[in-house]
């Protein structure tokens, strides 16, 4: 396993969040991580990619701790989307998607042809060359997300992480951002991702890790893990599990509202 | 606004530059100006030179009387006023990038307040002068840095408690300074009031060494770290994603921003506003992203010119201090920025 978590405590000062955790991210596998809000999701995410550091614990990348690596090193490898990036005033979107370069560059070698490759392509597969010459804060917020996924792509990392990526975004770009995902998969990256819908999940994801307060319950193929008495015991809701006429993967039909109240 | 300056890639072999050809073209002209305003400087004074004599003075082949003006006289004030105004617009440029802030320069967060603390204790209490006084800046900048760091730190230097207590800070040694100059005697107190001013009358090459030495070391650190300031303005934790060392970024380039205030500062005084003010002009002209501070070094470098010369010129055979032209100067700026910011935010 290329990305590894052992034994993690992480906690904000002295509100901890999860402890004794452990997650190993299966390489070359497309995880979604769903459950209930304020979880520890996004902590999990942000200590992966050693934006938190674990109070007690280690994150393993390639086999080595995560801390004793040279940042840009990490920065090669692993890539995140963050769930609510600062916007930053005044720059633009090709800038802005440029900066996602940065672990590539050095000071005698600021813009290669590689460079200018990669922000090109990130642009193009998330739909944001039209907007290259907007400013970022003055986009919507789902053209924004695009953006930023942006950053995140021009990156070229063999691993991604992505904190909820579909947030803002109306149907169909929510599916274009899915559909971008599985293809960066296919093509050999380890993609994890947040996602509210268990439906979406279940459709996209090769595994599932699911957690409650800071704690992981199951991890699998969504086929194995996606259990009606699973969705009740993580998010307290009745439901019945059938099979997506679309894509024979598990659907999520939450209970009515009359079953619910006499159930509970 | 208009959309951002394009970009150009330079490269030769494995060598890569990103380019923004109008930051260039701005920071050429600034240069341009300053050293013109600095030539005109050189030639106007008690004894008005043309300009030829000067530039043969320059160039070593003008006669004993003119180069005791040229370089003896007028010179070290010249360059006094352009590196002193290099420093302050690059110091500032970092700091109001590290803390996101356009309020956020050293004059503003008490950097300089403390440099003058330094300097009036030396002055009034140890009764020293010349160096001793330029040390006695550079001690209580630093130190005042460092307690206002110390005291903004919690979980990381966030950048806006950064700037609130910079200002409570300066505050207080504002108060502190007018209390030393109240128990001091009075021929002290005139002179330390009148070094509170800034000004460049009267330096010399022992001043112009003190802040040549801080551009020449320290300029170069801030360009170095140029990028990092770039990408840190995107956020601590974009910062760390992309593969910047934060903290050690971060702590490189305010110890750097406080060095060249405080070399500015020994050197001509608190010079007030053109830290504040030469960062955002200069950006309003290259409409780059980014800290841009060479061009906020020579924006600097060309306002602090400009005002020694109009120091010189205002008021009839009276040579005012410059901090007092700068000072008219950030007024209006300010008045200007406060109603812009309100239009902006509607
Ligand atoms: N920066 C922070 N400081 C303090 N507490 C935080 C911070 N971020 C998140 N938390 C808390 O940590 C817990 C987990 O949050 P998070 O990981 O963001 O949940 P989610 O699963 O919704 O992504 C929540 O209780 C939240 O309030
Ligand atoms: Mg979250």
């Amino acid at each position: 396993m290329r990305l590894r978590a052992s034994d993690l405590t992480l906690a904000y000062d002295r509100r901890v969040v999860a402890s004794n955790l452990d997650v190993s991210i299966t390489d070359g596998s497309f995880t979604v991580i769903v459950g209930p809000n304020a979880c520890g999701k996004s902590t999990l995410l942000k200590a992966l990619a050693r934006v938190l550091t674990p109070q007690s614990g280690a994150v393993h990348l390639d086999g080595r701790a995560i801390s004793s690596y040279p940042s840009k090193e990490v920065a090669r490898r692993l890539g995140m989307l963050p769930q609510s990036p600062v916007v930053p005033g005044g720059i633009v979107v090709e800038e802005l998607v440029a900066r996602g370069r940065f672990a590539h560059q050095r000071l005698l070698r600021q813009w290669s042809p590689e460079d200018e490759a990669a922000v090109a392509d990130a642009m193009r597969l998330t739909g944001t060359e039209a907007l290259a010459d907007r400013f970022v804060d003055e986009l919507s917020g789902g053209q924004r997300q695009r953006v930023w996924l942006a950053v995140a792509l021009a990156q070229q990392t063999s691993i991604l992480l992505l904190d909820e990526p579909t947030t803002f975004l109306d149907l169909s770009h929510q599916f274009e951002v899915l559909d971008l995902c599985a293809d960066l998969h296919e093509q050999g990256r380890t993609i994890v991702a947040v996602l509210h819908d268990l439906n979406h999940a279940c459709r996209y994801a090769t595994e599932l890790i699911v957690m409650r307060d800071g704690a992981v319950l199951a991890q699998g193929p969504p086929a194995e893990v996606m259990t009606a008495e699973l969705v009740e015991r993580v998010f307290a809701m009745p439901c019945r599990v059938m099979t997506d006429p679309e894509t024979e993967t598990p659907m999520i039909v939450p209970a009515s509202r009359a079953r619910r109240r006499a159930l509970a | 606004m208009k959309a951002g300056s394009k970009v150009r890639a330079v490269r030769y072999g494995p060598v890569s530059l990103r380019l923004h050809p109008r930051a260039l073209a701005v920071g050429a002209a600034l240069l341009l100006v300053a050293l013109a305003v600095a030539l005109v400087n050189l030639t106007s004074g008690d004894f008005p030179l043309p300009a030829s004599d000067v530039l043969r003075s320059l160039v070593g082949q003008g006669d004993a009387g003119t180069d005791f003006i040229v370089l003896e006289l007028r010179l070290p004030r010249v360059l006094l006023t352009l590196l002193v105004g290099a420093a302050l617009g690059a110091g500032g440029a970092v700091f109001q990038s590290l803390t996101r802030n356009p309020l956020g320069s050293p004059d503003f967060v008490g950097i300089t307040v403390g440099a003058a603390t330094g300097a009036l204790v030396v002055m009034l209490i140890l009764g020293g002068g010349g160096v001793q006084v330029a040390t006695g800046a550079v001690i209580g900048c630093v130190a005042t840095s460092v307690g206002i760091y110390l005291l903004a730190f919690r979980r990381g230097a966030q950048p806006f408690r950064l700037v609130l207590m910079g200002v409570g800070v300066s505050a207080l040694l504002e108060a502190f300074n007018s209390y030393l100059i109240y128990r001091g005697r009075l021929d002290e107190a005139m002179a330390a009031q009148v070094w509170q001013i800034g000004s460049v009358n009267g330096r010399t090459w022992t001043e112009v060494t003190i802040v040549g030495v801080a551009v020449a070391v320290l300029l170069p650190i801030a360009l170095y770290y140029g990028r990092q300031l770039t990408m840190l303005s995107l956020g601590d934790e974009m910062a760390v994603l992309h593969g910047v060392p934060v903290e050690r970024s971060r702590i490189v380039l305010a110890l750097a921003a406080v060095g060249l205030a405080a070399g500015a500062t020994a050197a001509a005084g608190p010079i007030a506003f053109v830290a504040l003010a030469a960062p955002p002009l200069a950006a309003r002209l290259t409409r780059s992203p980014g800290a841009g501070i060479l061009p906020a070094a020579m924006m600097g470098a060309a306002l602090l010119t400009a005002g020694d010369w109009a120091a010189q010129h205002t008021l009839p055979g009276d040579d005012i201090p410059v901090g007092i032209i700068t000072a008219a100067l950030g007024g209006v700026y300010l008045t200007w920025l406060l109603i812009h910011e309100r239009r902006t935010r509607g």
